[in-house]
């Protein structure tokens, strides 16, 4: 099964471990482990074979996100494999093929750079890319891209004259300015300021003004993905603290035997298991019916941020002051849930998107 | 799930088949009209039994034409009173019930709780003896488990059952029994070997209400109904092939039953059951939009928990073989469907303001409904039960 390899491999390739060894040294991105993952047909999940990928759809691509999330594994892979590949499968066209091609063979990483306040809200966009002969100028600033200060390619949402449109440039283009933030989890985010940046007609990613038709889906892809991490990631907090109650012994005895542990710990598991029934579901819609799998997808998100804040939050109470130290695994899990947490649109935007959904 | 908590975004849709061509014909032939208003109150249950006064012609001819063609126990086998459906065609068969908005033509502790027992523990001539009544509405079940001293710790059931060769003498009381002064039969717990640990010495028995010595008390409950009972038995003799399982392994049979009755008490506490409605709309019906933010925060959280519940109850039914329950972790739907559906209420009660306070008031019976709920995490086994199961069992902490 392909969760059970992805685990084999990531317990050995990308364990907590490793992403510390990562933070100590001051790295966010590690390209030997991408390209492995590319070499499994990771990065390809969802490129066509035609492209070179695996092409195993969406209920699969969570299944690797989930797993990743277990170990804390670092990789573009959501950023890459999930939302750019989604953006790019909406476009039939030669250049986006290639692109495809790239992202299948590890060759080339993106990020997603939306956001411009402290919230994720894509309708809001202010950047501008006014129009200039046969292209466009891009000027304004992003914030929390996501894997932004290392990626090769940048998917930047700016407004044109009559809407929003969609941009697909190189990082290293002259205006460009990365600014690599400092992220809590440790991972690569960017500040990035566009100073007129040039951009052809080629480097639109669908129609101009029509942005959404190619973003929506890129975004209910990541989104999808990232709450199925945020649940590997419940899961093994959660494994970590039930391994630490039956361990730990106070007052003669392990912790596990202590019924008020006993039962917040059951409460956990209850609510992780509940939450992975709306990931698997929004997998399967995003599969089955993409068309209307909104709706899957938020209340995928929105459970997924609130289990996984739960499971971290009970995870350090429950294994009191070892917990709260640099040198126990529990706070990277801790870090990466708050940013997780905030990526792609919170608890409050998703649990909007169901209430819309919902007729309230 | 029902059409109006199930959105078609949520829903699995499967492809219109034969089956679902076929079924379609006969609900839109054969669903009176009164009962397709997906009614779920108390009062417009039909319970079946000798005694059951149906309330209507139609709910008596709905239940007749649901019981020919195997339709109140759809996954049930044909030989049993059942349509022998199986996964596909169950789902498909709700469906099509809740696109019309169908009410389930019956409902009972026979079809939740004894029948899927009986399916697993019984020998055949007792599933072809007990099943088809239960099926066709004619015999009420009730449950006789708990007593004054046999709560949360069931095995300490003492109700004594004698050995008496051809039978066993009953003595002893049961309390909280639903339905027991309607009921038409009882399946109990009793203890047929007082040497042995607790567990091992207990028999699953069915015994006849209207045997001599049964006699039952009806409980008032806060909600204003009476639904359930003390029932005392004096002396009642039960015979020896009235007995489900083996002498003295009772507790099998006992567990085995609460895990399909766990996982019922969660469809129903999620409101996922049929007829239930999101809860956005109903608290938009009473308070003309939705106005306050702190009540629409708890809503769209309530609203999210239901969606996500609902899923995980097909999730479960998808996973377990044909016939069989959701195992241990029935205690976690239970669990979180119960505590669930509870929050829902005090909702509901919150949104209906002072409307809500009143007995048949301009809400109904909303303050009813809204107490009754508050046994959803005991009945059954409470939240706290639940919780150590899932503990001992799932997690395997220590006991
Ligand atoms: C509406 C309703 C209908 C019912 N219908 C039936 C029926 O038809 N047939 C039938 O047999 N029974 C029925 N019951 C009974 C029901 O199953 C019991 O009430 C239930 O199992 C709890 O037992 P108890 O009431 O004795 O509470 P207790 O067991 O005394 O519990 C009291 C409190 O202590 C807690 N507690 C107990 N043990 C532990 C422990 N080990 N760890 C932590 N906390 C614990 C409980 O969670 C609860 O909060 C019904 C109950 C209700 C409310």
């Amino acid at each position: 099964m392909l969760a059970d390899m992805a685990r084999g491999f990531l317990d050995g390739a990308a364990p907590v471990a490793k992403l510390r060894k990562m933070r100590d040294a001051g790295d966010t991105q590690d390209s030997a482990l991408w390209k492995e993952m590319a070499d499994m047909g990771w990065a390809g999940v969802l490129v066509p074979e035609a492209q070179g990928g695996s092409d195993m759809g969406y209920a699969a691509a969570n299944v690797l996100a989930r797993e990743m999330g277990k170990t804390l594994a670092v990789s573009p892979f959501i950023s890459s494999a999930v939302i750019a590949a989604t953006a790019l499968r909406q476009v039939a066209d030669a250049r986006a093929e290639a692109a495809l091609a790239r992202i299948a063979a590890g060759e080339a990483t993106y990020a997603l750079a939306v956001d411009e306040g402290i919230k994720f809200d894509p309708e809001a966009t202010q950047m501008t890319a006014r129009a200039d002969g046969n292209g466009f100028r891009l000027s304004g600033k992003k914030q929390f891209v996501v894997d932004g200060a290392m990626a090769d390619r940048l998917l930047v949402l700016a407004r044109t004259d009559n809407g929003l449109t969609l941009f697909d440039i190189p990082a290293d283009r002259a205006g460009v300015t990365r600014d690599r933030t400092n992220m809590i989890d440790a991972r690569d985010a960017a500040r990035i300021t566009f100073d007129d940046v040039e951009a052809t007609g080629e480097d639109v990613l669908g129609q101009v003004d029509q942005a959404m038709t190619v973003l929506k889906p890129a975004l209910m892809a990541g989104q999808g993905a990232l709450a199925a991490e945020m649940t590997g990631l419940a899961a093994g907090a959660f494994d970590m603290t039930v391994g630490y109650l039956k361990e730990r012994k106070q007052f003669g005895v392990e912790i596990a035997r202590f019924q008020a542990l006993q039962h917040r710990a059951a409460h956990l598991w209850c609510e992780i298991e509940v939450t992975a029934s709306a990931i698997l579901n929004a997998g399967r819609m995003m599969d089955a019916d993409p068309e209307n799998a909104a709706l899957a997808v938020s209340l995928a998100k929105a459970r997924a941020t609130q289990t996984a804040t739960l499971a971290v939050q009970e995870g350090v109470q429950m294994h009191g002051g070892i917990g709260m130290t640099d040198a126990y695994d529990m706070g990277f899990y801790m870090k990466r849930a708050r940013v997780g947490a905030e990526w792609l649109g919170d608890y409050s935007y998703h649990a909007e998107q169901v209430a819309a959904a919902r007729g309230f | 799930m029902s059409v109006e908590t199930t959105p078609d975004a949520v829903r699995e849709e499967t492809a219109p088949d034969a089956f679902r061509e076929e079924l379609r014909a006969w609900l839109e032939e054969n669903c009176p009209q009164e009962m397709r208003d997906g009614k779920m109150a108390e009062n417009s249950i039909c319970w079946g039994g000798k005694n059951w006064q149906f309330t209507s012609d139609a709910q008596k001819q709905w239940l007749e034409r649901c019981a020919a063609r195997g339709y109140t126990v759809p996954t049930w086998p044909k030989d049993y009173g059942g349509a022998g459906l199986n996964r596909a065609q169950e789902k498909i068969f709700h469906q099509e019930m809740d696109r019309i908005n169908a009410r389930k033509p019956l409902q009972s502790f026979g079809i939740w709780m004894l029948g899927p027992a009986l399916l697993h523990f019984g020998s055949h001539e007792q599933k072809l003896h007990y099943l088809p009544p239960i099926a066709r509405g004619e015999i009420r079940w009730c449950q006789g488990y708990s007593e004054p001293g046999a709560g949360s710790d069931l095995a300490n059931v003492q109700t004594r059952g004698e050995d008496k060769g051809d039978h066993w003498l009953v003595n002893g009381q049961k309390i909280w029994t639903s339905y027991a002064d309607k009921a038409d039969w009882i399946f109990a717990l009793v203890r047929t070997d007082r040497e042995a640990p607790k567990h091992k010495g207990i028999s699953f028995l069915l015994m006849n209400m209207e045997d001599a010595g049964v006699d039952t008390r009806p409980i008032k409950m806060i909600s204003g109904i009476s639904p359930f009972c003390e029932t005392f038995f004096t002396d009642v003799k039960v015979p020896k092939d009235q007995i489900v399982g083996e002498e003295n392994r009772g507790w099998d049979v006992a567990k085995y039953l609460l895990t399909h009755e766990r996982e019922m008490i969660s469809g129903g506490g999620a409101g996922l059951s049929g007829g239930g409605r999101a809860l956005g709309a109903v608290i938009n019906d009473t308070m003309e939009g939705l106005t306050d933010a702190t009540l629409r925060a708890d809503a769209m959280r309530c609203e999210i928990d239901s969606l996500a519940i609902g899923l995980t109850l097909e999730r479960y039914k998808d996973q377990a073989e044909a016939g069989q329950g959701a195992g241990d972790a029935s205690a976690m739907l239970k669990y979180m469907g119960t505590e669930l559906n509870k929050q829902r209420h005090e909702l509901m009660m919150t949104a209906g303001g002072s409307d809500a306070l009143e007995w048949d008031g301009p809400l109904g019976n909303r303050a009813g409904d809204w107490l009754r709920t508050k046994a959803n995490s005991i009945e059954g086994g409470t939240s706290e039960v639940m919780l150590s199961i899932v503990s001992r069992r799932v997690l395997g902490l220590p006991g």
